[in-house]
This record gives structure tokens, C-alpha cells and sequence, in this order.
């Protein structure tokens, strides 16, 4: 499978804090990528480096490089909108604004500048049922999203961010505060979107990274432990600390 | 063991005899209900004695209250005496709203500022700076409005320079304050994880703020800005120094003006308690306190749907 990220020799700092030692890791286009490991190891920092959230955060200093589509996205002359633009991202909790269904799908493209009122319905109605979320609201597209369930505020969330058609979609936990049937939801959605998408997600559940991912990448203390396929990762691990973390070890 | 059993049958002897907590209790809560019984009873008497007072002149029949409210001339000491509050209910109208229109904006921006775009600074010199200028003295304002406002209006206009305008500008400045304040709190209180959503679109830090920020902040940003209003409808002191204090109905902005409270400052030394001129006054004031009830009344309308 093609390569459509990578990241090359990656270190980042929060202030004096080295968060990410020296990572590099290609990731394939079209799959889903899984990055598990215990509370602060890195494995949210370095999604959050793919669409460059960090640079939000002061004091925090990236070295080294991340290519996107062999763009190198801390280049000098890249656009971070753009890169947003192309590069989504579901969040822990879901955070849709506070706007009706519609306007929340079609905020992206209005960003960039589509107005036309019949390309907005079509693109909300795509994204919507892209994200499976058509069929429940589209007799209600002018209620608040804030009336919606979790699970489908996180799918509306999903839907928003395949308004602006992207590459790739970075997923951080995206499922951690929902209940189990919408998780479930959510897990079978990843599954139909990567034939699209290049789909990154960070997970605290081992049984959901094995479940959807292809590959999986296993992190500690802001290192990459063992990347390797999905299935050969969690039935044969090379390393012991590995091991350890998915046989419930530890974290 | 035996150290707990002690305390208790300790304990217990003082709860049989003379129970301190229960003491202290009844102590405390003779305290807050005495206060809130005294607060409440103020309030009361604040009310029926303006509101005694101000109706006696529509209850006398000395006066209709259309003709207060639609008069358009005010000559307490004519022959007849006519008794029109029109040009001071347009004047207050004019100044406070004017004043909120002016400070409206400045407010907003400076919380975007203080809050989104340099909340370091914004904490150290810009906020200290705004609380400074809700402490300042009207009469100070009033001071700065005469000597600085009401030449420059001179200056730049034809005229006195007295007049809504000046009223309006020395106003937004009392009221700017309020306005940022609360535009500041409304700000602070946004979910984090709004900003960080608007932001993955790949929108920019302006288009989040005018697309994302104001829409949602829009309902606590109207209460600063009825606040305001509230807060320049009640002035009095800094408006009458530079309105000039003339009873007509304003037709411009740069033409001397009033307002109820200017009115009812100045007037009021020259009545007698008693008197239909300072019964009057006293309706005036009743109109204040209603349009403050109004105020509250908008304002928590307004919490409510901002808490939806």
C-alpha cells in the first residue's frame, strides 16, 4: 500500500518536556491506523501534529518532518488552513456548534467559501449520510445539534468534517465518551469511510484497535514501540513491553 | 478503642446539656434572615414611597398621564403650568442607547482581545485598565466631558457643543466597563473544544470569531449591552454637565438637551415638598424605576436563552 504520510525523525517538545523522541512511521493511504498506549505516552500529540492543533499550544517546539502527500506540512510555505482543510479531525468529546444540524455540516464549506444554497444542500446531504446520520435527522436539519444524542452528535461531528473533503481523518478517542452501541456505530462508519479516507485513530480501547485498524502503532513515554499490522501485532508481538501493555500488564 | 468511646460519651454530655452546634445554627440563620427581612423591607419602602409620591399627581387629577408621557413642553412655573416629559423620555432614549451603540463594538473587541488573542496582556494591562475606568467618578467623567468633549464638538460642529452627543459619548465611555466585562466572562465560559472544532475546518482565527465566537456569544453580549443602557439610562451627573439642559424635544445631536434624571438633579432644589412640580418629578422618578424593571427583566429573559 501506498505511503500517504510520513513522518520523519519527529521530535517534539512542550516547553522543556520531550514528548515525541525521534518518530518515524510512514502511514498507508486508505486504511485505518491505530495508535494505542497509556495516558501520555504521545500518541495524541503526534495526531495532533498531522493537522498541525499543537501549534495552538505555546511553548511547544516540532522537529524534523511530516510529509503529507509528499507536502512537507512544517514547511515553510504551507498553508495551515489548507492543511486543515484537507486533513479532518473527530474529537474525545463531541463538539458540535451551537447551530442547527444544517449549519454545523455546512460551516466547513461556507469557510472556503461556498455559498451557493443548492451546492450546501447537496454537500450537507452527502456528508450527512456519509457519516450515517442522514436517515435520523433529515426531517429535522434546522433543530439544534445540540438536541442530538452523543453518538450522533459525534457522527454529526464526523459528517462535518467530510464537508470539506478531506484526505485523511484524524480520530482522537473520538469514542471514549460515548456508550457502547454508539461506539459500535461509530466503529462499523470508520470501516465503510476508509475505502475513501486515510483514517488515523487514537484509541484508549486495545479491543477497538484491534477491532477496526489495519495497522497499529504501539507508543510509550512519547516513543513508537512496535508498529506492524493489526493482527500480527496483537497475536504475536515482537516486543515484550508490547506484550505486556495488551495482556493488560500495565497502563 | 478507648479514646473514641471517651470523646463520644464527651460529646454527648455536651449535646444533653447545652447543644452548641444547634446553637450556632439557630445563630447563623437569625442572622441571614434578619439581613434578607431588612433588605427586602428597603426595597419595598423605596418603592412605595416614590411610587406614592409619583402617582399623586395622576390620582389628585392634576395631571393625565398621557399628557406626562406625549407632552411635548415642560414649564412647571407657566400659566398653566404644563408638565410634558416627552423631550426628557427622548433624551434619555437617545443618550443611553447612542452611548451602547458606541460602546458596543469597543467592548466586544477588547474581550476578543483580552481573551483570544492576547489573553497574557490582555490579564496584566487591559483589564486593570477597564476596572479602573468602572471606579472613576461621574463627576469625573462629567469634569473631562465639559473640558475635553464639549470643545472638541464645539470646535469640529457648528454650536454649543452641549448636547446628545456629548451626553452620549462621556456615556460610553461609563459604559464601556459593563460591557466588557460581561463580553469577557461570555468568552471565557465558551467550551474550549468549539474553538478547537471551527479550527480543524481549517477556518481562520477572524473567521472563527465572527462566524463561530459572536453568533454564540451573542445573548450574554446583549445582556452586557442592556446592562449598559440600564446604566446610562439611571446617570445623572456626567450627562447633565454636558447636555445643556434645555427641554425640547432633541432634533439633532449637537442641540442641548435632557434626560429624566438631569431633570429631576436639577429641578429638584427648586421645588417644595408637596407641590405638583415636585410630585411630578417624583413620577419621573417612578418612570426610572419602571424602565430599571423593564431592564432586569430583558436582562434575565436574556440569561435564560443564553443558558439554553
Amino acid at each position: 500500500m501506498q505511503a500517504l504520510i510520513e513522518i520523519e525523525r519527529l521530535n517534539l517538545f512542550y516547553g522543556s518536556f520531550h514528548a515525541l523522541k525521534n518518530i518515524s512511521m510512514d502511514i498507508p493511504e486508505k486504511a485505518i491506523t491505530a495508535f494505542i498506549g497509556p495516558s501520555g505516552c504521545g500518541k495524541s500529540t503526534l495526531l495532533r501534529s498531522l493537522n498541525r492543533m499543537n501549534d495552538m499550544i505555546p511553548g511547544t517546539s516540532t522537529h524534523g518532518s511530516i510529509k503529507i502527500a509528499g507536502a512537507d506540512i512544517y514547511g515553510k510555505d504551507i498553508d495551515v488552513e489548507a492543511l486543515r482543510k484537507n486533513v479532518g479531525m473527530v474529537f474525545q468529546q463531541p463538539n458540535p456548534f451551537p447551530k442547527s444540524i444544517y449549519d454545523n455540516v455546512a460551516y466547513g464549506p461556507r469557510l472556503h467559501g461556498i455559498t451557493s444554497r443548492h451546492k450546501l444542500d447537496e454537500i450537507v446531504e452527502s456528508s450527512l449520510r456519509g457519516a450515517a446520520l442522514w436517515n435520523e435527522v433529515k426531517d429535522h436539519l434546522k433543530r439544534s445539534a445540540l438536541s442530538l444524542s452523543g453518538g450522533q452528535q459525534q457522527r454529526l461531528c464526523i459528517a462535518r468534517a467530510l464537508a470539506v473533503e478531506p484526505d485523511v481523518l484524524l480520530m482522537d478517542e473520538a469514542t471514549s465518551a460515548l456508550d457502547p452501541i454508539s461506539t459500535l456505530k461509530i466503529e462499523e462508519l470508520a470501516q465503510e469511510l476508509k475505502a475513501k479516507y486515510t483514517i488515523v485513530m487514537v484509541t484508549h480501547n486495545m479491543h477497538q484497535a484491534a477491532r477496526v485498524s489495519n495497522q497499529t502503532v504501539f507508543f510509550l513515554n512519547g516513543e513508537v514501540v512496535e508498529y506492524a499490522e493489526t493482527e500480527k501485532l496483537f497475536s504475536n508481538p515482537q516486543d515484550q513491553r508490547t506484550e505486556d501493555y495488551i495482556s493488560g500488564r500495565f497502563g | 478503642m478507648n479514646a473514641p468511646v471517651r470523646s463520644v460519651e464527651a460529646a454527648g454530655d455536651r449535646v444533653a446539656r447545652f447543644p452548641q452546634h444547634k446553637r450556632e445554627e439557630w445563630i447563623g440563620r437569625l442572622y441571614a434572615y434578619a439581613c434578607v427581612a431588612l433588605l427586602v423591607v428597603t426595597i419595598f419602602s423605596i418603592v412605595w414611597f416614590i411610587a406614592s409620591k409619583g402617582l399623586t399627581p395622576f390620582v389628585s387629577g392634576a395631571i393625565r398621564f398621557s399628557d406626562l408621557l406625549f407632552g411635548r413642553v415642560w414649564k412647571p412655573e407657566g400659566e398653566p403650568a404644563l408638565f410634558g416629559a416627552l423631550p426628557f423620555l427622548a433624551g434619555s432614549a437617545y443618550v443611553s442607547f447612542l452611548a451602547a451603540a458606541i460602546a458596543s463594538p469597543f467592548g466586544f473587541c477588547a474581550a476578543v482581545f483580552m481573551t483570544q488573542i492576547a489573553p497574557k496582556l490582555g490579564r496584566t494591562v487591559l483589564q486593570p485598565a477597564i476596572e479602573l475606568l468602572a471606579g472613576i467618578p461621574s463627576v469625573v467623567y462629567g469634569f473631562v466631558g465639559l473640558s475635553v468633549i464639549v470643545p472638541f464638538l464645539r470646535e469640529v460642529f457648528e454650536g454649543q457643543g452641549y448636547g446628545i452627543l456629548a451626553g452620549s459619548l462621556v456615556l460610553s465611555i461609563m459604559i464601556l466597563p459593563t460591557i466588557t466585562s460581561i463580553a469577557t466572562d461570555a468568552l471565557h465560559t465558551l467550551p474550549a473544544g468549539l474553538k478547537e472544532g471551527s479550527f480543524a475546518l481549517g477556518a481562520t482565527r477572524w473567521q472563527t470569531i465572527y462566524r463561530l465566537i459572536l453568533p454564540t456569544t451573542l445573548p450574554s453580549l446583549l445582556t452586557g449591552i442592556v446592562l449598559g443602557i440600564s446604566r446610562a439610562f439611571g446617570e445623572a451627573l456626567a450627562v447633565q454637565m454636558v447636555i445643556g439642559n434645555a427641554p425640547f424635544v432633541p432634533t439633532s445631536l449637537l442641540q442641548s438637551a435632557a434626560t429624566l434624571t438631569s431633570i429631576i438633579t436639577l429641578e429638584m432644589g427648586n421645588t417644595i415638598g408637596g407641590s405638583l412640580h415636585n410630585n411630578t418629578l417624583w413620577s419621573l422618578a417612578l418612570i426610572l424605576l419602571m424602565m430599571t424593571f423593564l431592564f432586569v427583566f430583558a436582562v434575565r429573559f436574556l440569561e435564560r436563552r443564553a443558558k439554553r
